[in-house]
């Protein structure tokens, strides 16, 4: 009753007008963990965008000689002996990698990789999903039916081996140095961003099939609600009932389901890298980072554990943040 | 009343709902006749109540006039328009004269949308004004259906049921229609709640000459509102007077059992009331009984009634009805 209490005019009059945005926003700011989770992803936000500032070193930037150092404060990390074999100096602040460069300034603009991916990704397959599952589910009938035969058929394609192929054939045709008009052009695009751009087109061409799937579903229980034919009864265009009544209704769930979907980008790029089908080097995403370190595990656990441990406060940061969102958008899932 | 008095004319009018099966090829396996061949005319200013069960096409009747659904055969005139013809544009510019009201005031207005955006937005779908002279419009129309013209930047949310009716009046007289189609406006309502909304329709309706279809399973509320009622069994019209005479010497057997079940404020005469009460249920509308759809559930149904669909006519005087034996 708390909520349908006061609807005495002078009541209604003495509030500030809420939307349901704003409801949200404030049950969102209350959650401590969410809060926590969205300080967070700001923090790594920022870290991203000033990584040049910020990093000690440049991410490709070489000490030879100082190859898998390790600063004398972190000796505690290092295995029993240590100091008998690594090279300790306090040159760089968490220690240097096999080739000398440090690690610490490579795991900030790693953050760029990272979060260049879960952007992109998220942005593509939220604007994608969204559109086609709107359409399909307004449009209805045959049509909805066949468009959803379509991404059941690119359901059940085995994704990585789409990554493969793309990957592996890029590449040769790069190495060969023989790539015509259409590849040459994407290769161009590819370098530029560092080999970003196949696994953008790798993740967005899966992902937004998950969330057409969401809002076809909203936009079916949300279609026949009398709003819907209210507007429809004034004579409201299918443009005007679409982007006005049916998309504002449905982005709740989208959002929610969108970072919730943020994490899995951001591994799905590490585990590529970590795998040798991700980005370039000396391009440095955390994947890479760890597969390098992986090899020198005993020896130099630092050099997996640092991009390791920044891998795992992003992901975990945006789960917070996802799930907060959920309680926000749907309080009655939090209780 | 001379014919050109007559604002809507229905003839004929029927709509089904396929019912299909299959995925990818989809067949239809039957349909639901939610309304079937029904015809009636609707009187400049006057008040038409359609009554009957849940289930029985009131609400199908009412959308497939507006041509919310697109009837599956027959004819809706607007005055000289026939509507059931037309299609986009020219159906569009035609929609600013019938507007509706509908039952749940909770799921009538987008939760996203403000006061202000869900009544001007039917001047803004029509082009009316611009945006100052829409806001002004729209408080307007507040202060006419009784809400402060300040809830203007408020959602839905806030207000409750009744309030909420009466944001979904005002958009319905936003673009100064002459007829609207009220689907059981009030049944979602408390009690208390339902006078205050009748009394504000019947005010506006006094005001600007306004035409109702008055959907409703109250009897006793169309009584108070109605200047003629139609009672609507599965589909069909069975009975169609003006309100005393429908009231006061029914002459279907569905409406007098309908009437029957109506308490009497008096508790003498309440003590003699006789109620009809009809066997079995309302047959599917997949598959209604052949001849009088009635037949099943009449007290005193004959064999003809069970073998032909009995004819619409006028028995008495402007008192239509759809029965064998009367």
């Amino acid at each position: 009753m708390a909520v349908n209490s006061g609807t005495d005019p002078q009541d209604i009059l003495a509030r500030k007008p809420r939307s349901l945005w704003r409801d949200s926003l404030q049950r969102l700011l209350r959650n401590r963990l969410a809060l926590a989770g969205g300080a967070a992803v700001i923090a790594v936000a920022l870290v991203a965008v000033f990584a040049a500032f910020i990093a000690p070193f440049g991410f490709a930037e070489q000490d030879l000689i100082l190859n898998n150092a390790v600063p004398p404060w972190l000796m505690w990390l290092m295995p029993e002996g240590a100091e008998n074999y690594a090279r300790i100096t306090p040159k760089f602040p968490l220690g240097a990698d096999a080739l000398g460069r440090d690690l610490l300034s490579r795991t900030i603009y790693g953050t760029r990789i990272s979060l260049a991916i879960a952007v992109v990704a998220a942005s593509v397959s939220l604007l994608v999903g969204t559109v086609y599952g709107t359409v399909s589910g307004y449009l209805g009938g045959r049509v909805d039916n066949f468009m959803m035969r379509i991404v059941d058929f690119l359901y059940g394609f085995p994704f990585l081996i789409v990554v493969i192929l793309l990957q592996t054939y890029f590449k040769a045709v790069s190495r060969r140095g023989t790539a015509e008009c259409f590849a040459s052009v994407i290769l161009q695009w590819n370098d530029k961003l560092g080999g970003m751009l196949l696994l953008f087109v790798a993740i967005g061409l899966v992902n937004w099939i998950g969330m057409a799937r969401i809002a076809r579903g909203q936009v079916l229980s949300y279609k026949e609600k009398e709003f819907v034919e209210a507007a429809r009864s004034v004579g409201a265009r299918h443009s005007r009932i679409i982007f006005r009544h049916l998309i504002p209704n449905v982005m709740g769930p989208l959002i929610v389901a969108e970072t919730l979907a943020i994490p899995g980008y951001i591994f799905t790029e590490a585990f590529l890298s970590f795998i040798g089908l991700g980005v370039d080097p000396p391009t440095p995403s955390w994947g890479i980072m760890i597969s390098e370190g992986v090899r020198g595990l005993r020896s130099y656990p630092l050099q997996a554990l640092v991009p390791a441990v920044a891998l795992s406060i992003t992901t975990l940061a945006f789960n917070f943040l996802g799930d907060g969102l959920r309680d926000a958008f749907d309080p009655r899932m939090a209780e | 009343m001379t014919e050109n008095n007559v604002i809507l004319r229905v003839e004929n009018l029927t709509k089904h709902f396929p019912i299909t099966r299959g995925i990818l090829f989809q067949r239809q396996i039957g349909s639901i006749q939610a309304v079937d061949d029904i015809s009636f005319s609707i009187m400049q200013g006057e008040t038409l109540g359609l009554v009957g069960e849940s289930g029985c096409g009131k609400s199908t009747t009412g959308r497939s006039i507006l041509q919310l659904y697109r009837p599956t055969s027959g004819k809706v005139f607007y005055r000289e328009h026939e509507l059931t013809k037309m299609k986009g544009e020219d159906l569009r510019r035609n929609r600013r004269n019938m507007q509706m009201i509908f039952q749940d005031p909770y799921a009538s207005l987008n939760p996203r949308m403000t006061v202000r955006n869900i009544i001007s937005e039917p001047l803004e779908v029509h082009g009316i004004g611009n945006s100052s002279e829409r806001r002004e419009r729209v408080q307007e129309l507040l202060r006419l259906v009784g809400l402060n013209p300040y809830f203007i930047n408020r959602y839905p949310h806030e207000f409750s049921g009744g309030q909420r009716q009466r944001i979904g009046v005002a958009r319905a007289l936003a673009l100064r229609p002459e007829l609207i189609i009220c689907d059981e406006p009030i049944s979602a309502l408390d009690v208390s709640i339902q006078a205050q909304v009748v009394n504000l329709l019947e005010e506006l309706q006094e005001r600007f000459g306004l035409t109702y279809l008055f959907i409703a399973h109250d009897l006793s509320m169309v009584r108070h509102i109605c200047d003629r009622t139609a009672v609507m069994y599965l589909g069909k019209l069975v009975e169609l007077a003006p309100r005393e005479d429908l009231y006061e010497s029914p002459l279907h057997p569905y409406t007098q059992a309908l009437l029957s079940a109506v308490p009497i404020p008096d508790p003498i005469k309440e003590r003699r009331r006789k109620r009809i009460i009809l066997e079995g249920d309302v047959p599917s509308p997949a598959n209604p009984p052949k001849g009088c759809r009635f037949h099943t559930r009449c007290p005193l149904a004959v064999d003809v009634c069970m073998e032909e669909i009995p004819e619409w006519r006028e028995a008495v005087d402007s008192h239509w009805v759809a029965c064998h034996l009367v």
